[in-house]
């Protein structure tokens, strides 16, 4: 039995059971507002929203092996490209485009044109210091960690701060290899 | 994903076409070496504790997955053996016979292992591990009350397991 080659980000994206858009847009807007209304600061927001990205991520990377048939990931480039052909489809209904390598390979953007969690937003002048997608990176720091690569994932560009499509930056720091977990004393 | 309408889990199970009673036991692990599900269904030897028995057989796994990568004659650049190896690299084995039992085995790259032992007549289960870590991931993953990394106790997810391997071929 030959290897399966893994599904390509629309095939995977027809088959998965999907919400209305306009629902999933507001109810993460709603969970934004009351985050803010809790937090109160804004910096404490961005904070809280990359954990909860975080926390999706490490279960979301299951559903995602699970539905696309990657069976590897040890190149950090191809895991790049496959976040973003592949991930960003079967999860947002869009694709990224991976840019911005630097020499060694080990940095990299991700360019979003298009992002459906924006529908609708417009910042208000009391959250200019809010990165309102900060889930995003936490979903992809946690879903990498669980693979074995720790990454960095920040923002640098933000359409609703101005400019003209939103970059994340993602920065491999290191790959963990696989160790024996017990102890021989166990 | 039962809130929406119930759809099948996709993709649909293998077909089976035995007589079933075929699978003695199965287990979860995770990286950590974590027994997150251990089920038996036909296994008379009783002699070690289940702790023991857990760590034993994460043991054996993780041995045989470096000698097999040790031994490949395809790849150019291996390590020593028992150097520890990034998930994914080297080749990986899918199962093992006995003239009493069989084995087989599946690892996802977030280090979920599967492991399913059955009766030496069994035949590919390949496509039936990869259907059971889909169980997983919409019975455990997606249930929000699981803590990420702690034993499985989920009525549901068992019985369908238990199910879907009395019906193995």
């Amino acid at each position: 039995m030959a290897p399966i080659a893994p599904r390509s980000g629309d095939a995977v994206f027809a088959n998965v059971e999907r919400v209305n858009a306009e629902l999933f847009t507001l109810t993460y807007g709603a969970v934004v507002r009351q985050l803010l209304t809790d937090l109160e600061e804004v910096e404490e927001v961005n904070k809280q929203l990359d954990q909860m990205g975080y926390n999706i991520g490490i279960r979301l990377i299951d559903e995602f092996l699970a539905k696309s048939n990657v069976s590897r990931c040890v190149d950090f480039k191809e895991t790049a490209e496959v976040i973003a052909k592949v991930g960003f489809k079967m999860f947002l209904g869009v694709s990224a485009s991976v840019t911005n390598w630097d020499a060694d390979g080990t940095c990299c953007s991700l360019i979003l044109e298009d992002n459906p969690l924006v529908d609708f937003v417009e910042l208000p002048d009391t959250c200019q210091g809010l990165y309102y997608c900060n889930v995003l990176s936490g979903v992809i720091r946690g879903a990498l960690e669980m693979v074995s690569m720790k990454t960095e994932v920040t923002w640098v560009r933000d359409m609703l701060r101005g400019d003209d499509a939103y970059e994340l930056k993602v920065k491999l720091l290191k790959q963990v290899p696989e160790e024996y977990p017990y102890k021989d004393d166990e | 994903m039962q809130f929406f309408g119930g759809s099948d889990i996709s993709p649909s199970p293998p077909v089976t076409t035995g007589s079933g009673d075929n699978g003695h036991m199965m287990y979860i692990f995770n990286r950590n070496g974590v027994c997150l599900l251990y089920r038996e269904w036909n296994r008379p030897l009783k002699t070690l504790d289940a702790q023991q028995d857990h760590k034993l057989m994460f043991g054996l796994l993780f041995s045989l997955k470096s000698f097999t990568a040790k031994m490949d004659p395809t790849s150019v650049e291996k390590g020593n053996l028992g150097v520890p190896q990034l998930p994914g690299q080297g080749c990986s084995f899918h199962s093992f016979r006995t003239n009493t039992y069989k084995l087989s085995f599946m690892e996802s790259p977030s280090g979920i292992k599967i492991i399913l032992v059955t009766s030496p007549k069994t035949g590919d289960l390949r496509e039936s591990l990869k259907y059971i870590y889909n169980l997983y991931v919409e019975y455990v993953v997606k249930n929000p009350l699981y803590t990420p990394g702690t034993p499985i106790s989920c009525e549901l997810f068992n019985t369908t397991v238990d199910q879907y391997v009395k019906n193995l071929a």
